[in-house]
């Protein structure tokens, strides 16, 4: 009983709460941006300090752009975001991860390139922002295949 | 496409607990074309959220430019076998999925 219940319950939250709080919660502007500039000043990083605790692991190489495995993380005390951004991609901004109590601010994802770019990292902490940035080549594009 | 499958796993670490998941979607970026040469819409998960029993952790963006059927790795801090690791995503034409284990 209490599983139908449950289930139940799971599938109305899904079906009804989920799209309307997602639809809220992506912020258009800035992954509609065309340029690394507008989508930064519109997720709201204005400016950014490089720093070397901001880290991306990736290969120098990526020999497919559709599947381009990256590693990021922040060694900076209270890191509570990390966006990144594919400068050369038609869209940049790739993502955002806000990172709550709990969390460590590491995440391991596959993206897709659709030529050799700079991956710039910004790390959000108490505030202020640090970022990072790394050229991958890419021989064969993913965006358009 | 109808969304697919998760498959999630949570193993604990030194002092963290690694949670990697797969989720099945195509992640349509908007710029492919068919086989008539028509472009396809975008079809791409914006919003994901990770929780460990039942609290937020790290609530994510992403764009069109996450590979298909994405991968995520997530550290969380400390974690204890048992504890219930939930995953969600919600995607651009309103479809969503979660799936949900426990710590191994």
């Amino acid at each position: 009983m209490n599983r139908i219940r449950r289930a139940l319950v799971a599938a109305i939250a899904v079906g009804l709460v989920k799209p309307l709080a997602a639809l809220a919660a992506w912020n258009k502007e800035a992954f509609g941006a065309k340029t690394p500039a507008e989508a930064l000043k519109n997720i709201g990083v204005p400016n950014a300090a490089a720093s070397t605790d901001v880290h991306i692991e990736a290969p120098q190489i990526a020999e497919n752009g559709a599947v381009v495995p990256i590693e990021i993380s922040s060694n900076i005390p209270g890191t509570t975001a990390l966006v990144v951004l594919i400068e050369k991609n038609p869209f940049p901004l790739t993502a955002r991860f806000d990172f709550k109590e709990g969390a460590l601010p590491f995440v391991k994802v596959n993206v897709k390139m659709g030529e050799t770019s700079d991956v710039r990292v910004i790390a959000e902490a108490g505030g202020k922002h640090y970022s990072a940035s790394r050229e991958i080549k890419v021989t064969i594009g993913g965006c358009g295949g | 496409m109808a969304a697919g499958p998760m498959k999630m796993r949570a193993t604990l670490g030194q002092g963290f607990t690694d949670v990697r998941v797969l989720m099945n979607h195509p992640m349509e970026t908007g710029q492919r074309k068919d086989s008539d040469g028509k472009l396809v819409p975008t079809h791409f998960i914006q919003n994901l959220t990770v929780k460990v029993n039942g609290k937020l952790v790290v609530d994510a963006q992403i764009s069109q430019a996450v590979s298909r059927n994405p991968v995520f790795s997530f550290r969380l801090k400390g974690g204890a076998k048992g504890d219930k690791i939930e995953v969600a995503w919600a995607d651009n034409k309103g479809e969503s999925n979660s799936t949900e284990i426990a710590v191994a």
